[in-house]
C-alpha cells in the first residue's frame, strides 16, 4: 500500500512539473517532449487506480499519434518566441478564465463544492458494477449499449471535423502527373511496345 | 526450508523484487544475444542469397563475429557533433533501445511464461511500439543535420502510416478471441496448425507482415536510411555505442514483431501436430522457431526486393492496407456474428 502511495506521488509530481515546464520552456519542441511526459504519467496515474484500458488509450491515441503530429510540425517550424510572448497579456484574461472554469468542474466532480449528486463517484454508481469485470468489458458495455447514439455521433463529429480539414486545404492544380498503379499493371504488351521494321539507312 | 524459500518469494518485498529482476534477466539476457546472433543469421542469409560466404573468419564459421562486431562498438570513441543537441542527442538512443527491450514483459513464452500476464496486453504492445518513433524522431532533430532530419521525418510518417493498419489486423484478432490478453490469444488457437490464425485471417497475417517491415524500418521500406539518398539517414551522426543502441533496438523490434507475429498468427507455443512426439517439445521452443521463421522471411526480402519510393509506400499504407484491413474487420465481425462463432464472454 505505502509502495502504490509512493508511485502516486512521484507520477503525480513529475506530471504536475512536466506539465509546468510545457508553458515555461523557451525552446516549443522542448515544450512537447514535456508534453508527451506529462501524458505518459497521466497513463501511469490511470494504471494506478486500476483503469488500465484508459491508461493505454491515452498511451496509444496521444503519445503515439497526436503528440507524433505535434512534434512532427513543431520540429519543421521556425517559431520566434518573443513575437509569441508579445501577446501574452492580451490573451491572459481569456486564458485564466478557462483555467477557472476547468478548475470548477474539477472541484464538483471530486465533491468538494456543489451538492453530491454531481460527483464523479455519483455517477459511477450507474454504471455496470466494475469489480466483477475487467476494465475493458467494463466500459464496451456501457458504450455500445447506454451511450451507442451519443458514441455514434462523436464519431460522425469526428468524421465531419476531418473531412472539413481536407475540403479546406484541397485545392486542383492542373498539371500534376500522377502515378495510377492500376493502369500500369493493366497494361499490356500490344499497349506498351510497337515493333517498328526501320529499313536500312531511311531511319524511322 | 522450501516453504520458507516460497514464502519469501512471493511475500516479502524483497523477495519479490529479487523475483522480478531475476524474470526480467531471464528475457533480456536471452534477448540480447538473440540480437547478437540475428545479425550474423541476417549477414549469413544475404550472403547465400549473393552466393558469397559471409562472416567466417571470427571463430568457427564466423561464429564469434557478433561479440566481435559488439566489442568493437563499446570501445569506439562517442562522438556528439558540436553543434548538436547535446541531452536529446543521447537520449534518444536510449528511447530507441528501452522501447524495443520493454514490450517483451507481455509476451508469452509458453503457458504461464509471461512476466506481465495482464488484461490490456496488445493494448500495452501496440502503445510500447508506437513510442519507438520518439527515438528516431528526437535523434534526428537533436543531431542537427540535415539528412539526419530527412531520416526522421520519412521514418515519424511511415511508422504513423503503418501503425494504423497494424491497429485493425489486432482488431481482426481480438474479435476471433474476445480477450485483449496474450495467453488467451494463444488459448484461443489451440489444436492442429490450420487452426491457427494464420489460415482463416490470411489476407491480416500478409498485411501484418509487410506493415511490420515498415514498422521495423527494414527493406523494402527503409526510406529513413536509405544510404543512397541520406548517408545513413536519421543516426547519420551517431558512433560507437550511441549507434548501437540504436542498431540493436531495430534488431530487438524486428524480433519483437516476429514474436507478435508468432502469438497472433502462427499459435504461439502451440505444436503443429497436436499429439506426441510433437506435444513432447517445450512450448518455448515451437515458439522460438516460429519467431525464427519469421525472421528468415524478414532477411530473406531484405536480400531480395529494392527499395520502395516514398510516394509509393505511402500509397500502399493509406490506399491499399487501410482500406483492406477496415473491409476485413467488417467482414470479421458480421461472419462472426451471423456464423454464431462470436467467442463467448
Amino acid at each position: 500500500m505505502i509502495l502504490q502511495a509512493l508511485a502516486f506521488y512521484v507520477f503525480a509530481a513529475i506530471t504536475v512539473a512536466s506539465a509546468a515546464m510545457v508553458v515555461t520552456s523557451r525552446n516549443p519542441v522542448y515544450s512537447v517532449l514535456f508534453l508527451i511526459l506529462a501524458f505518459f504519467n497521466a497513463a501511469a496515474l490511470f494504471l494506478l487506480i486500476g483503469a488500465e484500458f484508459i491508461a493505454m488509450i491515452l498511451v496509444i491515441v496521444y503519445v503515439g499519434a497526436v503528440a507524433v503530429l505535434f512534434l512532427f510540425v513543431v520540429m519543421m517550424l521556425d517559431i520566434n518566441l518573443t513575437e509569441l510572448r508579445e501577446g501574452f497579456l492580451e490573451y491572459f484574461p481569456v486564458g485564466a478564465l478557462i483555467g477557472a472554469v476547468l478548475f470548477a468542474e474539477l472541484l464538483l466532480g471530486v465533491g468538494i463544492i456543489g451538492s453530491g449528486s454531481t460527483t464523479v463517484a455519483a455517477l459511477n454508481a450507474h454504471g455496470p458494477h466494475v469489480a466483477a469485470i475487467d476494465n475493458t468489458r467494463a466500459i464496451g458495455r456501457v458504450l455500445y449499449t447506454q451511450y451507442f447514439y451519443l458514441f455514434q455521433v462523436a464519431g460522425l463529429v469526428l468524421l465531419v471535423a476531418m473531412i472539413g480539414a481536407i475540403v479546406l486545404t484541397l485545392r486542383s492544380r492542373p498539371g500534376v502527373r500522377r502515378q495510377r498503379a492500376g493502369e500500369q499493371i493493366n497494361r499490356t504488351k500490344e499497349q506498351a511496345i510497337s515493333v517498328v521494321k526501320v529499313p536500312t539507312r531511311g531511319g524511322v | 526450508m522450501f516453504a520458507d524459500i516460497h514464502t519469501f518469494f512471493t511475500t516479502n518485498w524483497l523477495g519479490i523484487a529479487i523475483l522480478i529482476l531475476l524474470q526480467c534477466l531471464a528475457v533480456t539476457v536471452p534477448l540480447l544475444l538473440a540480437v547478437a546472433y540475428m545479425t550474423y543469421a541476417d549477414r549469413k542469409i544475404w550472403a547465400s542469397i549473393q552466393l558469397r560466404r559471409g562472416p567466417n573468419v571470427v571463430g568457427p564459421f564466423g561464429l564469434l563475429q557478433p561479440m566481435a562486431d559488439g566489442l568493437k562498438l563499446v570501445l569506439k570513441e562517442t562522438i556528439i557533433p558540436s553543434s548538436a543537441n547535446g541531452i536529446l542527442f543521447v537520449i534518444a538512443p536510449m528511447i530507441a533501445f528501452m522501447t524495443a527491450l520493454v514490450a517483451w514483459a507481455v509476451v508469452p513464452f509458453d503457458n504461464g511464461w509471461v512476466i506481465a500476464d495482464i488484461n490490456v496486453g496488445i493494448l500495452y504492445l501496440f502503445a510500447i511500439s508506437s513510442l519507438g518513433v520518439y527515438g528516431i524522431i528526437i535523434a534526428g532533430w537533436a543531431s542537427n543535420s540535415k539528412y539526419a532530419f530527412l531520416g526522421a521525418l520519412r521514418s515519424a510518417a511511415q511508422m504513423v502510416s503503418y501503425e494504423v493498419s497494424i491497429g485493425f489486423v489486432l482488431v481482426t484478432v481480438l474479435l476471433c478471441v474476445g480477450s485483449l490478453n496474450l495467453s488467451k490469444v494463444v488459448l484461443a488457437q489451440s489444436g492442429w496448425f490450420w487452426n491457427w490464425f494464420w489460415l482463416p485471417l490470411l489476407p491480416m497475417f500478409v498485411i501484418f507482415f509487410i506493415s511490420a517491415l515498415a514498422e521495423t524500418n527494414r527493406t523494402p521500406f527503409d526510406l529513413p536510411m536509405s544510404e543512397a539518398e541520406l548517408v545513413a539517414g536519421f543516426h547519420t551522426e551517431y558512433s560507437a555505442m550511441t549507434f548501437g543502441l540504436f542498431f540493436l533496438g531495430e534488431y530487438a523490434n524486428m524480433i519483437l514483431l516476429s514474436a507478435l507475429g508468432a502469438v497472433l498468427f502462427l499459435g504461439g507455443w502451440h505444436s503443429p501436430i497436436p499429439y506426441a512426439p510433437f506435444t513432447l517439445v517445450p512450448g518455448v521452443i515451437w515458439f522460438a522457431l516460429k519467431i525464427a521463421f519469421l525472421l528468415f522471411i524478414f532477411s530473406w526480402t531484405k536480400g531480395t526486393l529494392p527499395r520502395y519510393r516514398y510516394d509509393q509506400l505511402m500509397r500502399l499504407g493509406w490506399k491499399v492496407f487501410l482500406p483492406v484491413s477496415l473491409a476485413w474487420v467488417v467482414l470479421t465481425a458480421a461472419v462472426l456474428q451471423f456464423g454464431g462463432w462470436l467467442p463467448k464472454p
